[in-house]
């Protein structure tokens, strides 16, 4: 069942066209990664799924309907968590904020809405840190909550933003981790710089950069797949990996460029 | 000090300390995490515009002064929701205007010599029985907005783009904050002046967001360090014969200096 479907969408700020002719076929519990260069469109595409720009030229459908309609079913965890972080809130009325719009209870937080952050937290393994204060966490944990904040309203689909971008390696792979989990039941979209990470996790592909050229990586993983688990793609594996299917790419050169780019 | 306390002057002094204490906790609290300090300066200065007019017209110096700065406030909501990386300009812009609108107002209300000292550094032994009603019931409305939409507040404070994702009206609650905030510097004019309302409220916030974990606590708090540093400022202020604006700013200030270093010295140790 396909729960994003894209067509012939065409975006642009005044005259300056960022997204030409996009079609993207999401499908259930695809884990799919979304790169590309900086500029060449991501977030515009993020954006216009959530329905924050809105597009006259073509199609987007969230199950079916306009993202507007079913913004409930998407988790968002947006890029620079890092910001605000002198805030004086507590890690658990983050999360709360999940909740936000939904209904609203004279002051305060109802008990079921607080137990059901702290199972998203549970979720993420931060319910220890509920009663802390966000900026006292280190990156990787404060990601983690923001997660736990977009599970908090049991989307179908999770959105991330560049969710490793100011993470340390480990804490990287803590959060891939945790995604290939929830994955087992939420359709998970990533856009990232981390190539050769994403690659590992990711069962699709989607490189933007004004057009969008797609690719079904799974099976192609398994022919790579001759280094230890966890392990990341080196650089070569990764533009064979690519590259034997970027005829469908409209410059194939630029793209190699950006990847190798991007992997160092 | 004791005996004073049976003067009207001062008990009145005293009960406006309080409410206008508390309101620049709770607003201010709000004001320093939405990033908003200079955003109230200008709409403090702005203000005097209102109060220009005020005595021209002839209409209570309070409700001008606050309908002007409402009016500024929802100007600069407007602009700053369309052209937020500009904000800087249009405070300078309306700081300025709205105190020339003021001055010369002044200029052309006919034999009124104003005191214009008193509104730039507060007259809080000067404040009426009509002046307490209108700062009781700006801190209930206060009091009334936190309690109801706090989530939302909080939402839109902490992160607004996520908060207009999950449903949040945003943009109305960014006005609501800039509103309660120009209404909350009009009632601090009289206790501490138009040009030290910043003073107070940032000084007691900024304390009082080192020692809170949430954003509830941190207006309780910084009502109450507001209080303390307001009545301890007007202490001074009657025993030494001093302004009292300038008084409460400056116990403000010394207090935070020695607060600063006190947490330096622990967080050492």
């Amino acid at each position: 069942m396909s729960v994003i479907d894209i067509e012939n969408l065409s975006f642009s700020y005044d005259r300056d066209i960022i997204l030409r002719n996009i079609n993207l076929h999401v499908e259930e519990l695809d884990f799919l990664a979304i790169i590309g260069p900086n500029g060449g469109g991501k977030s515009t595409l993020l954006k216009l799924i959530l329905g924050i720009n809105k597009s006259k030229n073509g199609n987007i459908k969230v199950f079916g309907k306009t993202p507007a309609k079913n913004l409930s079913l998407i988790g968002y965890v947006p890029q620079n968590t890092n910001v605000n972080t002198d805030f004086p809130i507590k890690v658990i009325e983050v999360v709360l904020m999940g909740h936000v719009g939904a209904k609203n209870p004279l002051f305060g937080y109802g008990k079921d809405e607080i137990a059901c952050a702290m199972g998203a937290l549970s979720q993420v393994g931060m319910q220890e840190f509920s009663q802390s204060k966000i900026g006292s966490l280190s990156g990787g944990q404060r990601q983690r909550v923001m997660i736990a904040r977009a599970l908090c309203a049991h989307p179908k689909i999770l959105i991330l933003d560049e969710p490793t971008s100011s993470i340390d390696i480990k804490g990287q792979k803590e959060i891939y981790e945790l995604l290939k989990l929830l994955n087992k039941s939420i359709t998970i979209i990533v856009v990232s710089h981390d190539i050769s990470v994403i690659l590992e996790y990711a069962n699709k592909a989607a490189h933007i950069n004004k057009t969008l050229s797609y690719h079904d990586i799974s099976d192609k993983k398994k022919t790579f797949h001759t280094h230890n688990e966890g392990e990341h793609f080196c650089e070569i594996e990764l533009l064979q990996m690519l590259g034997s299917e970027c005829n469908t790419c409209e410059n194939d050169e630029a793209t190699k460029r950006i990847l190798w780019r991007e992997t160092k | 000090m004791i005996e004073a306390l049976q003067f009207e002057f001062i008990q009145h002094a005293l009960i406006a300390g309080i409410l206008v204490s508390f309101a620049a906790g709770i607003i201010g609290s709000l004001i320093v995490v939405n990033r908003m300090v200079f955003l109230a300066g200008g709409m403090a200065h702005a203000s005097y515009g209102g109060i220009g007019m005020a005595v021209y017209f002839g209409f209570p110096i309070f409700l001008g002064a606050s309908l002007f700065a409402m009016g500024a406030a929802t100007l600069i909501a407007f602009l700053t929701l369309h052209k937020r990386h500009r904000m800087d300009t249009f405070i300078g812009l309306i700081w300025a205007v709205g105190m020339a609108i003021g001055v010369i107002f002044i200029d052309l209300t006919p034999g009124y010599n104003v005191d214009l000292m008193s509104y730039l550094f507060g007259s809080i032994l000067a404040v009426s029985t009509e002046d307490l009603y209108f700062m009781a019931t700006l801190l209930t409305i206060i009091l009334f907005v936190i309690t109801f939409w706090y989530r939302d507040i909080l939402a839109v404070s902490y992160d607004s783009e996520y908060a207009k994702l999950r449903g949040v009206n945003v943009r109305f609650f960014y006005t609501l904050i800039l509103i309660l905030s120009a209404l909350t510097v009009v009632i601090a004019i009289k206790v501490v002046g138009l040009i030290l309302v910043i003073a107070m409220l940032t000084i007691p916030v900024y304390i009082a967001e080192k020692l809170s974990s949430s954003l509830l606590s941190m207006m309780l708090i910084s009502g109450v360090i507001a209080t303390l540093f307001t009545l301890t400022g007007l202490w001074f202020s009657y025993s030494y014969n001093l302004t009292s604006g300038a008084s409460i700013i400056l116990v403000s200030a010394i207090s935070l200096g020695l607060f600063l270093l006190l947490h330096k010295t622990k967080g050492q140790i």
